[in-house]
This record gives structure tokens, C-alpha cells and sequence, in this order.
């Protein structure tokens, strides 16, 4: 997609490379000790160990470290509030806490012998949002995968229309020149009159600028309007080019063994997630299990990869230490919550381990919750890439 | 469309380096306020005077295209933006002094306009001889501007003109390190805009001068505006 034009400035901040790569690392090491809890590797107590250290570090991290570095580095973007950066920071961070806390209150998610200082408080919390997050991205994904790379859907693009549009565009660009080299000659013009004008003197020289033609500063604004105009025109064909370059490519693929492969796997997971959606419980639990686990590991990638795009999209040099720490962010909340669901497909032996280290978190709920959010998410989606996918075909056709 | 009147100049370089600024400096002789990102392509045309204090002066406009986006964009994204390729006169390559990949992208950056590289994949060139080989028998001006030239610190200043000064070999072209909002770099008469007037009167010599008329469309892109297969279809 077009969005992934730019290349972002780097990340200069050392920090920041740190925090995220420590929040990946302990994400990953978590989805580690699951795999070690089925293979049964190592010794069940080192597990046990391994699991409540790399889950308090990955708490710090996500409810202190991070949201204290993003109000930091926010702050540090705001010229008024830069001379006194600390204390504005943890006055966001304050705040960040305050909403944070306050999330348990509407969710079921505590039974009340917890006290208040335990460890299920931040885990629950942490684990609505991620739930939340997984849920929303599961539904779109399990509706735009199919969409994307079954041929089905693919609108039919020919050569001649990209080539009849990038004509338009250089038209459009033509035109823009023009328009600009009229505008340059008149300023020229006008500067070089000005000049003589300056030199004029008295009674008759009032008289002869008062005479002489107008053609200069209202033909200019003019011009620059229709300049604009064409400006905005040619960005949105240049953008339209890009998509039909982009679908005429993905026809391509398509017919490539490579494509036919995924196109296959396309239909195998759509249909899937199209069970999943209508909840149809027919797979036997370790199966369920795998492909649960497949599905997480693509969303992941999925994740990481919607997350650099939107990263490319929106970061300038200002904000791309902050927008790295919020993806961090989203990131470490999505893998916790990742751990959360995966306890329900995980055949009953291995549950045990997830509940001991968790603590007892009403399980229940956030299934519920991610099931909700799924359906709302993915009959949301199918709206919109009905609405999207009848739209375009429209747009192509007025040449 | 009348080719023979136009003299067209490429803006090229990463996102984010300044190119927008430069445009904008070089044609309004004015710090642009409002730097925002570049979608597709923007033009903008300077009012160059050929020859400027000889009896041959002439005013030519030269248009100035500032081409968005980066090495790494996607290659519909790159097919699209091969149609500002054609015709040109002249290329521009900006770098950021502060960002030293963007330096290092201005290789498969010109050998992306100059077509002679088949696939851009956007792998950075860094062999020496590579470039000379790609370079030596290219004959579109080509001219340097390093920018954020501000943002350097003093210590640091001697080893990024070593660097530039091995990309303008390389390239075989002039190099002007600025910052784009201070037009004093640009003032009349200082060695910085003498090389800017030296680069374009390269380009319309080239352009309307040159003996040889294959010249004159050296680097057209080899399946664009094929009008005759359109037709054929």
C-alpha cells in the first residue's frame, strides 16, 4: 500500500532502542516458556521461576518503564512545558495510572479476595486492553485475509487502464507546470515594473501607475487557486495509479505457483475463521490448539507488520521516539494477552502452569470479552471492505 | 505536450532530507514554512538566467520535480513514480548531513531515474568501483545538496565533507551543503550559488546545445508511453 512510502528518520535515542528491544525479548521469551511447558523442557520448578521473573519484568516494563518514557518523550515535544520535562512526566504517568486503575471497575474481572497490592490487579488490567487489541485484529484479519488474497475478489486491472490514468497524471502535471511558469513570468514582470514604478515621481508618475494595466497581483491568486486545485488532483491520481499498480500485481502473484499456494491457504483459513466466527466448537482440543497457535503467530506478524506501516506513515523526526514506545507498548500488551487466551485452547495438563503463574484471574471473562469484540470487529470489517470494495470500481471508470 | 520548450530538472533523495525546502528555496528564493510531506510529485518552476552578465543572456524556467517517497517503497509505488523519469534534463540528489543512510540511498536513488538499473531493490551500493563504472558514462548533470548542514556540530564538520566530497566524486557532480532555512547560503554571489548557476546552465547547454540529438532523450524509461502498442491492443 502506498502508505509505506517514507522512510522514517532514525531513532537517535538510545533509550528508546533499549526499551523496545527489552519488551520484544521478554514477549518472546514468554511464548518460550509455553512451548518449554508442553515439550518439558527443563525442570518444572525453573520453569515455574522463569515464568514469575520474566512476568514481573515484563509488568515493570509495560506499566512503569514504557508509559513513564512516552509522557517523557511527549513532554520533550512541547516547547512550553520542556524546562520542567520530569515533573510533567510523571504527571502523565499519574494520570496514565489513574485510567488505568480505574479500567477494573467496569470489567468482572477480580474476585474480591485479591488485595490491592497483587499482582492480578495489573495483570487483569493489562490483559483486557491486549485482549481487546488481539480481539479487534483477529476480526479484521480473519476478514481481510480472505478478501485480500482470494483471486476471487480481485478487481480486473489491465495495462491500459494504469497507462490511460498515469497519462491523466501527466497531464495534470503539465498543466501545474504552466500554470507555475505564469505565475513566475508575471512576478517577474511585475518585480521588474516595480521597479520603474519606484522611479516614477510626482504628479505625472502618480497618474501613470494609477493607469497602467492591473494584470499583475489578482490574475496571480488567481492562477495560484487552480494551481492548488490541480496540485490536489494530481495527488489523488498519483495515489489511484499506485493502487491499480498494486492489484495488477497482486493479479500477478496470483497466478503464480507461489500465489496459487497462498490462495489455497487463503480459502483452508477463511473458512476457518469463518467457523470461528459462527463459534462452532468441532475440532478436537490439540488441534484446536495448533491452529489457535498459527493463528496467533500470523497476527503477530500481521501486528508487527500493520505496526511499521502505521509507524512509516505517521512518524516525522519529532514523534518517532514516542510512537516507537507506544508500539512497544501495544506490543507487550498484546503478547501478554496472547498468554491469557492461548490458556483456553491449551489442552488441560499444560493450563495448570498459566493459572499457577497468573494467579486466579476470572479466565472466563476474557473469553467472553475477546469473543464479543471478535464478532463486533469482524462484522464491522465485512462492512467496511463492502462498503470500500464497492466503492473503487466507480472511481476508475470516469476516463 | 511541446518537449522542446521544456527543460526539466529531478529532485531526488529520501524522505524527510528536505527536498520540498530546497524546491522551494531555489524557486521562491524563500524559507518554506510549512514543510509537509511530499505525495506522488510536486513541481515548481526557476526563473534561470542563461549566461547571466554576457551578451548570450536568456531567461529560461526550469521545472524542478520533487519526486516523494524512498528507496524501499513498494514496487507499485515505484512503477508509478518511473513516469516523472522521462525526460530529464538534469537531476538534483539531496542527502540530510545529519543522516547517513540517506547519503548512502542517493546511489540506487539515481540509478533509479537514470534507468539503468533493471530492478531497483534498493540494496545499497558501497563498492568503490561500482559507481565509477555506473557513472563514467552517464551524461546528465548531476548536482549534490547536503542539507541540515546547520545541524552539525563543529568537531564533526571535516569528517561529513570528506563523505560528501567522496559521493561528488563518485557522482561526478558539484556539492552545495546548506540549511534550507537560512537563504544566505544561496546569497548572490557566495561560491554556493555561482556552482547552482554553473549546474543549470550545464543542463540548458546540454538541453539545447549539445551536437548530438540522441542526447536529447537519453534516458527514456524503456516501456513508457508506448503509444503505438497501445493502439495495437
Amino acid at each position: 500500500s502506498y502508505r509505506s512510502v517514507s522512510i522514517p528518520p532514525q531513532v537517535r535515542q538510545y533509550v528508546v532502542q533499549v526499551v523496545f528491544s527489552v519488551t520484544f525479548a521478554f514477549s518472546c521469551t514468554m511464548f518460550e516458556l509455553i512451548i518449554f511447558e508442553i515439550l518439558g523442557v527443563l525442570n518444572s520448578t525453573s520453569r515455574y521461576f522463569h515464568w514469575k521473573l520474566n512476568l514481573y519484568v515484563i509488568l515493570l516494563v509495560l506499566i512503569f518503564v514504557v508509559p513513564f518514557y512516552i509522557g517523557y518523550f511527549v513532554v520533550s515535544n512541547i516547547r512550553l512545558l520542556q524546562r520542567q520535562r520530569l515533573l510533567f512526566s510523571c504527571v502523565v504517568w499519574f494520570t496514565f495510572m489513574y485510567f488505568f486503575w480505574k479500567l477494573g471497575d467496569p470489567f468482572p474481572i477480580l474476585s474480591p479476595k485479591h488485595g490491592i497490592l497483587s499482582i492480578e490487579q495489573l495483570i487483569s488490567r493489562v490483559g483486557v486492553i491486549g485482549v481487546t487489541l488481539m480481539a479487534l485484529l483477529s476480526g479484521f484479519g480473519a476478514v481481510n485475509c480472505p478478501y485480500t488474497y482470494m483471486s476471487y475478489f480481485l478487481r480486473n486491472v489491465t495495462d491500459s487502464d494504469i497507462l490511460a490514468l498515469e497519462r491523466r497524471l501527466l497531464q495534470t502535471m503539465d498543466m501545474i507546470v504552466s500554470k507555475k511558469k505564469r505565475i513566475a513570468m508575471t512576478r517577474r514582470q511585475m518585480y521588474q515594473r516595480g521597479e520603474e514604478q519606484n522611479k516614477q515621481t510626482g504628479f505625472w508618475g502618480m497618474i501613470k501607475s494609477v493607469t497602467s494595466s492591473p494584470s499583475g497581483s489578482e490574475n496571480l491568486s488567481v492562477i495560484q487557486q487552480e494551481v492548488d486545485a490541480l496540485e490536489e488532483l494530481s495527488r489523488q491520481l498519483f495515489l489511484e495509479t499506485v493502487d491499480l499498480q498494486a492489484t495488477k500485481e497482486r493479479i500477478e502473484y496470483s497466478k503464480t505457483f507461489q500465489g496459487k499456494y497462498f490462495n489455497f491457504l487463503g480459502y483452508f483459513f477463511s473458512i476457518y475463521c469463518v467457523w470461528k466466527i459462527f463459534m462452532v466448537k468441532f475440532w478436537s482440543q490439540h488441534i484446536s490448539f495448533i491452529l489457535v497457535g498459527i493463528i496467533i503467530v500470523t497476527s503477530i506478524r500481521g501486528l508487527l507488520i500493520t505496526l511499521t506501516k502505521f509507524f512509516y506513515a505517521i512518524s516525522s523526526s519529532k514523534s518517532s521516539n514516542v510512537i516507537v514506545l507506544v508500539l512497544a507498548q501495544i506490543m507487550g500488551m498484546y503478547f501478554v494477552s496472547s498468554v491469557l487466551l492461548m490458556r483456553m485452547s491449551m489442552p488441560l495438563e499444560y493450563r495448570t502452569i498459566v493459572t499457577e503463574v497468573l494467579g486466579e484471574l476470572q479466565f472466563n471473562f476474557y473469553h467472553r470479552w475477546f469473543d464479543v469484540i471478535f464478532l463486533v470487529s469482524a462484522l464491522s470489517s465485512i462492512l467496511f471492505l463492502y462498503l470500500a470494495h464497492k466503492q473503487a470500481p466507480e472511481k476508475h471508470m470516469t476516463l | 505536450m511541446a518537449s522542446l520548450d521544456r527543460v526539466k530538472v529531478l529532485v531526488l533523495g529520501d524522505s524527510g532530507v528536505g527536498k520540498s525546502s530546497v524546491v522551494h528555496l531555489l524557486c521562491q528564493n524563500q524559507v518554506l514554512g510549512n514543510p509537509s510531506w511530499t505525495v506522488g510529485c510536486s513541481v515548481d518552476v526557476r526563473v534561470h538566467d542563461y549566461r547571466e552578465g554576457t551578451p548570450e543572456e536568456k531567461t529560461y524556467y526550469i521545472e524542478l520535480w520533487d519526486v516523494g517517497g524512498s528507496v524501499g517503497s513498494a514496487s507499485s509505488v515505484k512503477s508509478t513514480r518511473a513516469v516523472f523519469y522521462n525526460f530529464v534534463n538534469g537531476i538534483i540528489l539531496v542527502h540530510d548531513l545529519t543522516n547517513k543512510k540517506s547519503s548512502q540511498n542517493l546511489y540506487p536513488w539515481s540509478l533509479e531515474a537514470l534507468s539503468k538499473d533493471s530492478s531497483p531493490t534498493g540494496i545499497i551500493v558501497s563498492n568503490g568501483d561500482y559507481d565509477r563504472e555506473q557513472f563514467a558514462e552517464n551524461s546528465v548533470p548531476l548536482l549534490l545538496i547536503g542539507t541540515k548542514f546547520d545541524q552539525i556540530p563543529e568537531n564533526k564538520r571535516n569528517d561529513v565533507l570528506t563523505r560528501t566530497a567522496f559521493l561528488s566524486e563518485d557522482f561526478n557532480a558539484e556539492e552545495i551543503n546548506l540549511d534550507c532555512t537560512n537563504p544566505r547560503y544561496l546569497a548572490a554571489g557566495s561560491s554556493n550559488a555561482v556552482k547552482l548557476s554553473r549546474f543549470f546552465d550545464k543542463v540548458i547547454e546540454k538541453r539545447y546545445f549539445t551536437r548530438d540529438p540522441s542526447q536529447m532523450q537519453s534516458f527514456t524509461d524503456r516501456r513508457r508511453f508506448n503509444f503505438k502498442s497501445l493502439h495495437n491492443d
